[in-house]
């Protein structure tokens, strides 16, 4: 039974794809016997499709085809499921296996620590790539009149807790900790509505039928440039953002501290001992994408934070965000 | 007529021979992605996006969009030939279509598909073409209260028709509700309804499983039963009188048609709902509304032809909220959304302002791929019904295959796999039992979606149940629906008293 599956099928249709476009990649003759992929490689993405993840894991694959960087194909496979928490067993339960990596993002740090019974430690995942940091913004709608946070803390302490609507993505997820990190430091509350992701919540704040948000960049872009929505500042530390997103001031040049600062990691892993060989291959074809023009281009247009990471230097990056994480949940009553 | 300039450009764009070529292509690919249970049309658009680096971006978002298209009709297949749906889109139409198909009404009701394919289609077009921006802010002026009015007149469609034993219908929606809640809490983000501890569960009960399973397996051994292994699957000859006939008959349909194709145009714009709701919703209002709604499910026509032009419909109206807002309307087009991000192209508002070539050349392909969609579809209809004249003994194992392969490709878990075979024995026993199915299939479609637009808009209005009446649109929906859920009961009473 297990030889019929669609996964099969797919990868065919993949490699067929790959054949009709003219381009069926030879391996490479060199006899140094690195080690490559055998079959098509399963790239798993810890979100559904559509998404903010699933989105940037695409274009991932689609620079690697474009490229022929890989000599087997990348797979996308969606295990959005539990916040992730599919993604992370799943991951977990095929230690050592190479044709396998996974595109994290901060449900990463969050589901283990919400869902201690996963039994996932990310610490033993392997380490590929730190592809970028994502940024947040503070955003309302044009027509407000808000312009500043300052007339932004008015409104919402005018409004009152019960009338002052926050969109966002599920509770306990990146959006509803940034906007317990504003609720704490400008001393109110907001009603928090989750949706389902950050497109849907972009579009309720144009229709209007909430008050602010704390999408990504990329998610506005579009409705900002069209002057529909309005940006008030950005979580990010003085100057890292670069282009039409630098022109937004930051929480900490307005003077309300540097601690207002909150990222979203875009991040490879791969499973448990998958031996340094496949790690060095996969941390050299991830180098690759991030170097390329394509990858270059996004993160700045998009508004992302350029950040190379491998090897221990991200694993360490991940304890540190998940100690750090663990707080911010812990502050927010998502966990004792 | 500005409008009418920006689409003769278009056409200049779309009928260039690549261009074309592209079109022809895209549909005949479409149309067998389509036709194979488990490859939708997400899958196909996935895995043929890598191809499109070849050509520009205009090309290639042509291509992509005559899958997609070619999809919708082929979904339509596999549902009416095996019993599979093909796509989750063409779900609805197994309903009518497979009774029809083992009536010996294969051919009339695959023409009846493409036909109504093609009309939905011409229509969302047509309006795409005519009212794209202003459809846009009424995608924008839908928040949650909105979305769940529309969720309660889809199930009041299914509940208030009659015809149907009602406490039957409840508990066939009731167990697909239970099934849709399986996962993860969308408020709190807490797993639930984990049966088990199965890792499975996590990712929820795909709705595609249960179709499958109750469609699917649930047919192939009700088929045994009833046959006892002497299946004599009635010969349908198709010749052009034939065709011919069968597009007279189909005149009378027309107001079905129309209705689906405007009902599933306007679901389709409607970010996050897409062309599976729409289908599902435009068979429940046939089914609503017409004067013999008891032969539904049991291969009346107008049951194939209500969710195919509402697919199609669909499938062109959630371009709309991914072209104009950035938020894709059905899973492939979110896929397509990502292509237009590799391109180079950023959605949203100014893209009709900023890429005029893009956006019209894509519209005017979409009138032509529609077109060669149809002529495609019906030249293939004799292979078609060639397949169905094979013996059952041979024909039994290849559905079962196809439903494995389809149950296993929307989560490629194993887990999904038994469950189809449960969900199977379920549908054979519900179906012994005359417990009508389609509800539960509406159900877990419709379920998750109901769930969080309502409990969106109570925590947006601390639990105040006014603010699904308070705003005028999602008023207007909501007291429509309550009226069609009470249906039934005004008939019950004027039927005691017309016994008195």
């Amino acid at each position: 039974m297990k030889s019929i599956n669609v996964g099969k099928l797919a990868l065919i249709g993949a490699a067929f794809g790959l054949a009709f476009g003219g381009a069926v990649t030879a391996i490479s003759g060199d006899a140094n016997a690195q080690w490559q992929p055998r079959k098509p490689v399963e790239f798993v993405i810890m979100a559904g499709q559509g998404g903010g993840a699933d989105r940037l894991a695409r274009f991932i694959q689609s620079i690697i085809e474009k490229h022929k960087m890989s000599p087997k194909p990348l797979v996308p496979i969606n295990k959005g499921g539990g916040s992730g928490a599919e993604a992370l067993s799943y991951l977990k339960s095929k230690p050592g296996d190479p044709h396998i990596i996974m595109a994290t993002l901060n449900s990463l740090y969050t589901t283990p620590l919400r869902q201690p019974g996963l039994g996932v430690d990310i610490a033993t995942f392997t380490p590929i790539a730190r592809m970028a940091e994502d940024t947040f913004q503070l955003w309302v709608h044009s027509d407000t009149g808000i312009k500043t946070v300052d007339e932004y803390v008015k409104a919402v302490k005018k409004a009152g807790a019960r009338n002052w609507k926050m969109g966002g993505t599920g509770k306990g997820q990146e959006d509803s900790l940034v906007t317990a990190m504003l609720e704490k430091k400008f001393g109110f509350k907001v009603t928090y509505i989750p949706y389902k992701g950050g497109g849907k919540v972009a579009k309720e704040l144009i229709g209007k039928h909430i008050d602010s948000t704390v999408n990504n960049p990329s998610e506005q872009a579009g409705f900002w440039d069209a002057g529909k929505s309005r940006p008030l500042a950005s979580f990010t530390p003085k100057g890292k953002l670069k282009g039409k997103f630098g022109g937004i001031p930051t929480f900490e040049e307005l003077g309300y501290g540097s601690d207002m600062v909150y990222y979203m990691q875009r991040s490879v892993v791969a499973p448990a001992n998958i031996g340094k060989d496949v790690q060095k291959f996969y941390v050299d074809l991830f180098q690759k994408v991030y170097q390329s023009a394509e990858w270059q281009g996004y993160l700045s247009k998009k508004g992302l934070i350029p950040g190379w990471l491998t090897g221990q230097a991200l694993t360490d990056y991940f304890i540190a965000e998940r100690a750090a994480h663990k707080k911010l949940l812990k502050a927010s009553g998502e966990i004792k | 007529m500005e409008i009418f300039d920006l689409l003769m450009g278009g056409f200049a764009i779309a009928l260039q021979p690549l261009n074309l070529g592209l079109i022809v292509f895209g549909c005949a690919v479409g149309l067998f992605i389509g036709a194979m249970p488990g490859l939708g049309s997400v899958n196909g658009v996935a895995i043929l996006l890598p191809m499109t680096f070849l050509v520009p971006p205009t090309s290639a978002i042509i291509f992509l969009g005559a899958i997609y298209y070619g999809a919708m009709y082929g979904g339509a297949i596999s549902s009416i030939m095996l019993g599979i749906p093909g796509a989750s889109t063409a779900v609805a139409t197994t309903f009518d279509g497979r009774p029809m198909a083992l009536q010996g009404k294969a051919d009339f009701a695959l023409v009846a598909a493409a036909t109504a394919s093609f009309v939905g289609g011409s229509i969302s077009i047509v309006l795409f073409t005519l009212f794209a921006p202003p459809l846009a802010d009424v995608a924008l002026a839908f928040g949650p209260p909105e979305e769940f009015a529309l969720m309660i007149l889809a199930f009041a469609t299914f509940i208030g028709l009659g015809g149907d034993d009602i406490p039957k219908t409840f508990f066939s929606i009731f167990i697909g509700l239970v099934f849709s809640a399986v996962g993860l809490d969308i408020v709190s983000g807490q797993p639930r309804l984990i049966f088990f501890e199965l890792p499975g569960f996590f990712h929820g009960v795909n709705f595609l499983v249960l179709a499958i399973g109750i469609y699917g397996i649930g047919e192939i051994l009700w088929t045994m039963e009833v046959s006892k292994g002497n299946v004599v699957v009635s010969q349908a000859n198709v010749t052009i009188r034939g065709i011919g006939k069968s597009l007279r008959a189909l005149l009378k349909t027309t107001k079905t048609m129309l209705m689906g194709s405007f009902l599933g145009y306007f679901v389709g714009i409607l970010p996050a709902a897409g062309a599976t709701p729409g289908s599902l919703m435009a068979y429940g209002i046939a089914k609503a509304t017409s004067k013999d709604s008891d032969s539904f499910g049991k291969g009346n026509v107008e049951g194939v032809v209500a969710p195919e032009a509402a697919n199609n419909a669909a499938s062109t109206g959630s371009m709309l909220p991914m072209l104009t807002l950035g938020i894709p309307g059905s899973p492939t087009t979110a896929i397509l959304l990502g292509g237009m991000v590799i391109w180079g192209l950023e959605p949203g508002p100014l893209l009709f302002v900023e890429h005029k070539e893009f956006v019209w050349g894509l519209i005017a392909s979409l009138y032509a791929a529609n077109l060669f969609a149809l002529l495609i579809n019906i030249a293939f209809i004799p292979m078609f019904i060639w397949v169905l004249k094979m013996p059952f003994t041979i024909l039994a194992p290849i559905i079962f295959i196809l439903c494995i392969v389809g149950g296993y490709a929307p989560t490629n878990s194993m887990h999904d796999i038994w469950l189809m075979f449960i969900f199977g024995v379920v549908g054979y026993l519900m179906r012994k039992l005359d417990y009508p199915m389609a509800p539960a299939v509406l159900a877990i479609v419709l379920g998750p979606l109901a769930e969080r637009s309502m409990r969106q808009s109570l925590i947006g209005s601390h639990g105040d149940m006014m603010t699904f009446f308070e705003r005028p649109i999602s008023g207007t929906i909501m007291v429509l629906g309550i009226v069609l859920l009470l249906l039934p009961l005004v008939k019950i009473v004027r039927r005691r008293e017309a016994a008195t």
